[in-house]
């Protein structure tokens, strides 16, 4: 019991469940403004990875990190446009569009990785985001070291979500991704064109999809391997229901999940005897039960995963 | 510009369809090659001759192939009744490691005779086990079964990991995480003497053709294809929901259960978390080639082995990476999706 508590009173965790957070919030947030404008985007594990590559490659190649940033920023809004062109210019299927998408970024991201780096025995690496105290409140007793010495990145992540939350539910942007995803229908007659709206809520959510993978390599990690997304971008999928679509619950969903992360993480090490595939398996079991318990509950944008024809109902 | 639906789907486009999407891809593929510096007529070449070249390249497309047939009739059979199953590469992996269980400590000593098809069906079990839990999700608490099949995943590899490096552990491996091999008498009869093809490539083009029987001829296949289509109308017309998807489920994850009982026992014999190098979601791109015709998953299965056979010898020989297998299956997939749609669908200015 006491182990239990000498974990949870560690500022070591806190730090930690931020920096596990970041690319859950990054990523949920993306996949969210997509579904909110009625599009489930399932690329979201390729965008991840691609932009996990060409983020980390960029840096690797001589730019600065925020620029590396940028550029797994436009990676993911390209595979993103792709996404829109199959889903809502032809209609297609969201379900097999995006798991095509998934496969062709993270192969082709594959391809590209290998084709400029060539095999080596131990990888290359960059000099990643290093941590920023936040003056005067990181020198608060315990909370500054486990909330306010973050890199980059976690700021960038936690702000977005409240500009997130505004937009969607303050501004006539947020109005008509919202209508769009309700009733494409209606915001059309109300002058919205939903087939721009969504293009933008794909293209956009895919950008920070990419940035969510390139936090993995410029900040997380300071190299890239393939495989090493490892499912992230599904706990996303699964968090947007839990969140009920809404980006500030997306925000507390994604530091939830982090905590029991960084905590089973922990108790790895001071549970012997144990496997250590049962505690990897948590994070996966818990986005099911997540679902399982709120996807009644969870309010669904009422035109997801319907193709918008004019004309056609 | 508009696209207008068509009264009629041309018969000729429709059968030309997957050959449009492979060479499409190719074409798109080759930009990579030739954007890597390579000349891309060779590289195909390659590919080709790395594949049908010799004995021992055409059977190993063969044997690659034989997984492909069973995970791409998995993702066909569910996907004509929208149950997503993308779980095919878990259900894959509990298939192969219940095998080696069952091998090792239920049915040592049996007779082949006995013990191969025993061990079969108990591959096949365990990959239904693993999708009749997704389905009871869906149909108690309405959770997309995308999400919960692909997460699914993850749960069952780490699963096996723990196996093959606990209580399944071959001591006699050196240390490195694999199972206990499975009894010789369990292994799968050669097809071809001095060759690693096994009988599981005519079990699978087997399941083939009774899968399509049972779609086209029989009332579960008009009730499963009636659940895609139109789940309400379905029910009012007296198709029972839950139980037929209950039964594609079994159909789908037992056949993903299969495909690894029988690449443990043809191929490797033993389990290791490498055995599949993405079967179950290259069976998802196997299936929508061939327009969930299962029939057609065969040659769609044959294409998708021929890529990754022919390119790893095209990727030795030409220093590309490997991986542009993968991003040609990929693209095969997208281009597919994008050929069907203009079968049903024409340009209006």
């Amino acid at each position: 019991m006491s182990v239990l508590i000498d974990i949870l009173a560690s500022a070591g965790l806190w730090a930690a469940v931020l920096r596990i957070a970041t690319p859950l919030i990054l990523g949920t947030l993306g996949a969210l403004l997509s579904e909110r404008a009625g599009v489930l985007n399932l690329g979201i594990e390729g965008i991840m990875t691609f932009g996990a590559m060409i983020g980390w490659l960029a840096v690797y190649n001589g730019a600065d990190l925020w620029t590396g940033l940028l550029v797994a920023a436009l990676g993911g809004a390209m595979f993103g446009l792709l996404h829109a062109v199959l889903t809502v210019t032809l209609g297609l299927s969201q379900h097999v569009s995006g798991l095509g998408v998934t496969l062709f970024a993270s192969s082709f991201g594959y391809y590209v990785f290998r084709l400029m780096v060539p095999v080596a025995g131990t990888p290359p690496t960059i000099e990643p985001f290093q941590p920023i105290a936040i003056p005067g409140l990181s020198s608060l007793p315990f909370v500054g070291p486990a909330f306010f010495t973050q890199t980059p990145p976690t700021y960038l992540a936690i702000a977005l979500a409240v500009v997130l939350a505004y937009i969607l539910s303050r501004t006539p942007v947020g109005l008509a991704i919202r209508m769009t995803g309700e009733n494409p229908h209606a915001a059309e007659s109300q002058g919205i064109n939903p087939m721009a709206v969504r293009y933008g809520a794909i293209i956009a959510g895919s950008a920070l999809m990419g940035i969510a993978g390139a936090f993995l390599t410029l900040s997380a990690f300071n190299s890239f391997f393939p495989t090493m997304v490892q499912g992230r971008g599904w706990i996303c999928i699964a968090l947007v229901v839990f969140a009920s679509w809404k980006p500030e619950r997306a925000l507390l969903g994604a530091l939830l999940f982090a905590f029991f992360d960084g905590f089973q993480l922990r108790l790895q090490t001071v549970l012997d005897g144990v496997p250590y595939q049962i505690f990897l398996m948590i994070p996966y079991l818990l986005s099911i039960a997540a679902l399982a318990v709120m996807a009644r509950r969870a309010r669904v944008p009422q035109a997801l995963m319907q193709p918008y024809r004019r004309g056609e109902r | 510009m508009r696209f207008e639906r068509r009264e009629h789907r041309p018969a000729a486009l429709v059968i030309a369809t997957p050959l449009i999407a492979v060479v499409a891809a190719l074409a798109i593929a080759g930009v990579l090659i030739a954007l890597a510096g390579a000349p891309v007529l060779t590289a195909y070449g390659k590919i080709f001759t790395g594949t049908f070249g010799s004995k021992l390249s055409a059977t190993e497309t063969l044997i690659r192939a034989t997984p492909l047939i069973l995970t791409g009739l998995a993702a066909a059979v569910a996907f004509r009744a929208r149950l997503w199953n993308i779980g095919g590469e878990g259900q894959f992996y509990l298939g192969a490691i219940a095998v080696a269980a069952a091998s090792a400590h239920l049915f040592a000593g049996l007779a082949p005779i006995l013990q191969i098809p025993l061990l079969l069906i108990v591959g096949a079990l365990a990959g239904m086990v693993l999708l009749l839990v997704p389905l009871w999700l869906r149909l108690r608490f309405s959770v997309d079964e995308v999400v919960t099949t692909l997460l699914l995943n993850f749960v069952a590899i780490l699963f096996v990991s723990m196996l093959i490096d606990g209580v399944l552990k071959d001591p006699t491996a050196f240390g490195w995480p694999q199972s206990e091999a499975v009894d010789r008498a369990a292994r799968l009869p050669k097809l071809l003497a001095r060759s690693r093809l096994h009988i599981g490539l005519l079990i699978a083009i087997a399941i083939a053709f009774v899968v399509h029987f049972v779609q086209s001829r029989t009332v579960f296949g008009v009730q499963s294809r009636a659940a895609g289509l139109n789940p309400t109308g379905a029910v009012f017309s007296g198709v029972p929901l839950g139980r037929t998807l209950v039964f594609v489920a079994m159909i789908s994850g037992g056949l993903a259960g299969l495909a690894g009982a029988i690449e443990v026992l043809g191929v490797k014999g033993y389990v290791t978390t490498d055995l599949s190098p993405g079967y179950g979601y290259s069976g998802i791109v196997v299936a929508m080639l061939a327009n969930l015709n299962p029939l057609g998953v065969v040659l769609a299965a044959l294409f998708t082995a021929t890529m990754f056979v022919g390119a790893d010898g095209m990727s030795r020989s030409m220093g590309i990476p490997t991986y542009i297998a993968d991003v040609t299956v990929a693209l095969s997939l997208l281009s597919m999706l994008v050929a069907v749609f203009f079968t049903q669908y024409r340009i209006r200015r």
